[in-house]
């Protein structure tokens, strides 16, 4: 007898094995193309001028592509948590289909929630492929990167399923991405060190997991030293992991069974 | 007499302060087709999400297979075909990998459902098109997969709600005919539907629900014997006429029922009161008689047509 979370994860793979096509080349091209361009074009320039004193000597690139691999964790666990989730709800009603079988609302959101632990660990290891071809660290120490990668990714998975389990129309998800995913990429420590920014916007930076993850990736892939203990930035990506299936339990069951 | 599948008393379901289901009662019997006719809003989706324990039962008690859907869902669930009123099956699968996934969500071993996939597919007249994606099929064919998806588990109890709605006519007979044959072969069935000719076509026993509540039960049969007159002659008047004709057909047949469109005159001979409107002078420009139906059961109940 297979638990109802794993019977549910393994159709979200059912399902992956005739779509993965759509979403390869991405993974893949992400960050070859981020890389070439941050990496090695704007890097070029970097590493000519003042940001090297910042970064303490290191190549723009190596500093870059840990980070970027957390950013990107984000961003795919973004996706994958929130048009899905409206499909399901709402587009395909596929939930409706699933949650009249024995899966209740609880297997669905942790089968779901594990497939997206599944694809974060994929286009990691990816990720971490490309950024060893770039140069920008060695295989080894990448592939230890990928945990935090991950970890970074699921404290955003959850929260994003519980949201989209509360929205009528995709307007709200347009929204998360335009004030919510898109700013933290570009202002938690994933281009430049938060340090650089004003120090109103320091405390902002703090509380977004996205700013946690990318110094914990970073310092597992570089040896970087952390603001902060990295157990207690685990502790802090743990705690958004954990909330966030939580609420996403929450929410979809109000949605759902009514 | 053996237990009832379903058995409901006082069932009452509330969203805030709107009561959709009204302290209902019925039981269903092992083997027979029961139907909940009445119109969109009266009540009959809510009642079979509360059988289907999808939805928490506000008041009153319901018993699904021996069980309180409150507390053993997922046993209910697993034991149950639900064919939803709108199809929600997966359209990025193809049609075989459709039931393949279903079929995982009971636990079945893969040898099992692949079995059990190449007779239902048989039975949906799908087999030729069971690599293609669903998105490809036609309404009928999307409709026929969903209620071979419902019967992937075996089910001992299956629910369709408006089973062939916005399907054109003859996809619609050749599902009745698919239903048929679940009926004969043992199956419980529990239909909702607007259309009176599906409740008369397939259900053996049915309630009538308007606003929440139940508003007459028993067979088709019965039920047109008790609340409607053997025929009903249908009178069409010439544009802007119909309203003085009204006046003049006062006392013909049982009653009289005024449509913006037509006037239905209720009666047990057609023919006599075909006579009756000829000898009154009255010159329609079309006239039907026909038998009874449950439309006019629900007419007369209501006051109102069960499709506006």
């Amino acid at each position: 007898m297979t638990a109802p979370a794993v019977r549910y994860l393994e159709s979200r793979a059912l399902v992956y094995r005739r779509t993965w096509r759509g979403s390869a080349i991405s993974t893949f091209l992400n960050p070859v193309l981020y890389l070439t361009a941050m990496g090695m074009g704007l890097g070029t320039l970097v590493d000519r001028g003042a940001g090297t004193v910042t970064l303490e000597g290191m190549a723009y690139l190596t500093f870059l592509a840990p980070g970027l691999l957390a950013a990107t964790a984000m961003q795919t666990s973004a996706g994958d948590a929130s048009y899905p989730v409206m499909a399901g709800i709402k587009w395909a009603r596929t939930y409706e289909a699933t949650l009249a079988s024995p899966i209740g609302v609880n297997d669905l959101v942790l089968g779901h929630l594990a497939w997206v632990m599944v694809r974060l660990t994929v286009t990691s290891l990816v990720f971490v492929l490309v950024m060893a071809m770039f140069g920008a660290a060695s295989f080894g120490s990448g592939l230890l990167a990928v945990g935090p990668a991950v970890l970074t990714g699921m404290a955003f998975a959850g929260v994003i399923t519980a949201y989209t389990s509360r929205l009528h129309d995709p307007q709200g998800l347009a929204a998360l991405f335009r004030f919510g995913i898109v700013p933290m990429f570009l202002f938690s420590g994933t281009f430049f060190p938060i340090t650089e920014l004003p120090g109103w916007m320091h405390p902002v930076a703090y509380a977004t997991p996205l700013w946690h993850g990318v110094e914990l990736t970073r310092r597992v892939a570089l040896g970087l030293e952390t603001t902060v203990a990295p157990a207690v930035q685990v502790a802090y990506l743990v705690l958004w992991t954990v909330v966030g299936g939580w609420l996403a339990i929450r929410f979809l069951h109000r949605r759902m069974v009514s | 007499m053996t237990d009832p599948l379903v058995s409901a008393r006082a069932l009452t379901k509330r969203f805030d302060d709107f009561v959709a289901v009204d302290a209902i009662d019925f039981d269903v019997h092992p083997g027979e087709a029961f139907g909940f006719l009445g119109p969109n809003g009266a009540g009959k989706s809510s009642t079979m999400r509360m059988i289907g324990a999808v939805s928490p039962v506000t008041e009153g008690t319901l018993t699904v297979l021996g069980l309180d859907p409150d507390r053993d869902g997922a046993a209910i669930r697993a034991r149950l075909g639900v064919v939803p009123q709108e199809n929600n099956l997966d359209t990025e699968l193809p049609v075989e990998e459709n039931l393949l996934v279903y079929g995982r969500y009971f636990d079945l071993p893969r040898a099992v459902i692949r079995e059990r996939i190449d007779e239902l597919l048989a039975f949906a007249e799908l087999t030729e098109r069971r690599r293609d994606l669903v998105d490809h099929l036609s309404g009928g064919m999307k409709r026929r997969l969903t209620i071979a998806r419902a019967l992937i588990n075996q089910p001992d109890l299956i629910l369709l709600d408006e089973p062939t709605t916005g399907l054109d006519p003859q996809a619609r007979h050749v599902l009745w005919d698919r239903l048929y044959r679940l009926k004969q072969r043992g199956a419980t069935l529990i239909i909702t539907t607007h259309y009176m000719d599906e409740a008369e076509q397939l259900c053996d026993r049915l309630v009538v629900m308007d606003k929440g509540a139940i508003a007459a039960r028993g067979s088709p049969r019965e039920l047109i014997a008790h609340y409607a007159t053997r025929e009903v002659v249908e009178l069409r008047f010439a544009i802007g006429s119909q309203e003085g004709a009204v006046d003049r057909l006062e006392g013909l047949g049982k009653r009289i029922e005024v449509l913006p469109d037509r006037v239905l005159v209720s009666t047990d001979d057609g023919d006599r009161t075909v006579a009756d409107v000829a000898e009154r002078g009255l010159n329609p420009a079309s006239v039907v008689v026909r038998r009874s139906t449950l439309e006019d059961v629900f007419l007369r109940l209501t006051g109102r047509r069960l499709i506006d």
